[in-house]
């Protein structure tokens, strides 16, 4: 059975209980640089006046703590994680190595001596315009999602450009990523969803019914969040330009037609890569993220600059497109993100990225196959083959059983697998979208799909059982509603610091 | 009180209904008071934080004017009709849950001055249409 450690571990300021002083690292103390910041002067309101409050730890009482801390944690490296649109695959440990080049180089030094670097960039900038079917990418913008609030200001100022202020309007699908809408949002745009037919796709009578003048774009990631291929993206091309609007592809499922199709040939315009995705980047926690902005015809004039381009022979951190929407960050992506990245792609070459899209969408039609004959696990268009995802509904279970998809999540927790995407897009009710990637082995898959089958029999018997699961992780069901209930939510130490105190009520 | 029952979940007889889920009881003088029904509490599940619609703020029929997060999604709060906003319910503010728990009542949302009530009036739905709506999914 799957057990996982449990730490009554406290918070690295109780550790100490003693009070004694104790200290793991010698912070350096040199009086030459003593004496020189005397000599500066520092406004009094930017002096310490207390000594900082720090935890009173040796090495060892650090090293324990966060090794605790770490078996209570789940990753990757430990097992599957089959977090539907989140591309949560395994990234090779040889990309680490690669991010060595920005330990001695920085891209602010003079040209001359990062020329390697400039080439990295140069050089992941054509691929990634091959890879998407693109013309040109910049690789300023710090995280996809800084990608494609980049690519919704693009489409605002090109429409700008050519005086076609009165669009106003951005479409989203309603089974999009919630931040087609929120970047939509943020760049001044109405947003209308865009309703889908009974086979999970856009419902082209109603596109055809909705795009006017008014539409300035749509968003649409291909496949779908639902895992299926837009079949009429053609079509869906035609109609959206016909009125000068823009399409606009979100990367984050690119995982499942990687190399196998390019945005570019279906007619998207400008598109948006997550490298945390699909190009063996850290997700999240990993550090500072890294993304591409890509553009066809007229729209790469309006890239966020700087681009890397070669003049004489020398690579050079200064091309900055015509009408570009200026920096999306205050200098450049994160580099060592991008090395990340370079390795990845160059070490599978285009055999090996094609593999990545066949192999994604297999592991998930394998994964359908497996069960097929689970009929509490409800499918949209159950007859369509899927590519990178797959989203089931356990509404019968809901129903019948009372047990959600969020009690499902928890059984499989308990089980050491991570948790499918749930309640996610919301068209499908009590979903379970799970991404399994290419990463994972044919034991794994099967292991999944027997431990799925045997939580919905179980279900079916002793729904209480599920209902009360996990019990074997580190930490049980939280209290989601007095995590985030404004008079008990404590994001930081802070905030819980405040609380005890008794100075904070609710947080708003 | 007259109350129907959809499986678990409950409609008045007393108010109307649309097609997003929120609920209308109108008096006489076109103020309607507005809140989310039933179904749409258990559905959304815990209740942890509302943005309230603006005071004062002219609104259209089927505008967004709030947003109701829960601990399973974040969801917009349309405006069966159009009119002035004449009262919010601030209570929500500090305890959102009272939704959850009396979703017809106490957990009330916002008043409503209602500008175009008799064309606009005709589009809601009855206690019997929105059981149709909720048994249709």
């Amino acid at each position: 059975m799957w057990r996982q450690a449990k730490w009554n571990e406290p918070l690295i300021f109780e550790l100490n209980k003693s009070g004694a002083a104790r200290q793991g690292f010698l912070i350096n103390k040199d009086e030459e640089i003593r004496s020189q910041i005397k000599e500066m002067k520092i406004p009094k309101n930017l002096l310490r006046e207390n000594e900082p409050d720090l935890p009173s730890l040796s090495e060892l009482e650090v090293v324990r703590h966060f090794v605790r801390l770490s078996q209570m944690n789940f990753g990757v490296d430990i097992g599957i994680m089959p977090l539907g649109s989140c591309t949560m695959k395994y990234n090779p440990k040889i990309e680490e190595k690669a991010t060595a080049i920005t330990e001695f180089h920085h891209p602010l030094e003079d040209e001359d001596y990062i020329q390697g670097i400039l080439e990295m960039i140069y050089e992941l900038q054509n691929w990634f315009s091959e890879i998407t079917g693109m013309d040109e990418c910049s690789l300023q913008v710090p995280a996809g999602s800084a990608g494609e609030f980049a690519g919704v200001l693009m489409i605002k100022k090109y429409h700008e450009e050519h005086n076609r202020n009165y669009k106003d309007t951005i479409l989203v699908a309603d089974t999009a990523h919630g931040t087609n809408p929120a970047s939509a949002a943020m760049a001044g745009y109405k947003v209308m969803y865009v309703k889908s037919n009974a086979e999970g796709l856009v419902d082209m009578d109603i596109l055809r019914e909705i795009v006017n003048d008014k539409t300035a774009g749509f968003m649409l990631t291909n496949p779908n969040t639902l895992g299926l291929f837009e079949e009429n993206i053609l079509e869906i091309s035609k109609i959206i330009h016909s009125t000068n609007a823009v399409l606009y592809y979100d990367g984050a499922n690119l995982n499942g037609v990687l190399g196998i199709a390019r945005p570019g040939d279906m007619g998207f315009d400008i598109v948006h890569l997550n490298l945390h995705k699909t190009f063996a980047v850290p997700h999240g926690g990993g550090g500072p993220g890294a993304g591409a902005i890509c553009a066809k015809g007229e729209l790469v004039n309006y890239l966020p600059y700087p681009m890397v381009e070669k003049v004489n022979g020398k690579y050079k951190l200064s091309k900055i497109p015509k009408n570009s929407i200026g920096k999306i960050a205050t200098f450049y992506g994160n580099v060592g993100n991008l090395a990340r990245s370079f390795a990845y792609i160059l070490g599978l070459g285009p055999q090996g990225i094609q593999m990545i899209g066949k192999m994604s969408t297999l592991a998930t039609n394998y994964l359908i196959a497996k069960l097929r004959d689970v009929k509490e696990l409800e499918l949209i268009a159950p007859n369509r083959h899927r590519k990178h995802e797959v989203v089931f509904s356990v509404k019968q279970l809901m129903e019948n059983y009372g047990v959600s998809a969020n009690d499902v999540a928890k059984a499989l927790l308990d089980n050491g697998f991570y948790a499918p995407t749930i309640y996610f897009p919301p068209i499908v009710e009590e979903a379970l979208m799970i991404e399994p990637t290419e990463t994972e082995t044919k034991e794994t898959l099967d292991m999944f799909a027997e431990t799925l089958k045997k939580i919905v029999n179980d279900a079916k018997i002793n729904p209480e059982q599920v209902m009360k699961s996990p019990n074997n992780t580190s930490i049980a069901r939280l209290d989601q509603a007095y995590a985030n209930h404004p008079s008990t939510i404590t994001p930081t130490y802070r905030v819980l610091r405040l609380r005890r105190l008794g100075k904070i009520d609710y947080l708003k | 009180m007259n109350e129907m029952k959809v499986g678990r979940y409950v409609v008045l007889t007393d108010r109307l209904y649309t097609e997003t889920d929120e609920w209308v009881v109108l008096s006489n003088d076109n103020v309607a008071v507005i809140g989310i029904t039933d179904y749409a509490q258990k559905k959304l599940r815990d209740i942890v934080g509302i943005e309230l619609p603006q005071l004062q703020k002219e609104v259209k029929a089927g505008e967004s004017v709030g947003v109701i997060e829960s601990v399973k999604a974040a969801a917009d709060i349309f405006s069966p009709l159009s009119g002035i906003i004449v009262e919010v319910n601030n209570k929500l503010l500090e305890h959102p849950e009272i939704i959850n728990k009396d979703p017809y009542g106490e957990g009330w949302i916002f008043k409503l001055k209602a500008s175009k009530l008799s064309e606009e009036k005709e589009k809601l739905l009855s206690p019997e249409k929105y059981i149709e709506k909720i048994k249709g999914g």
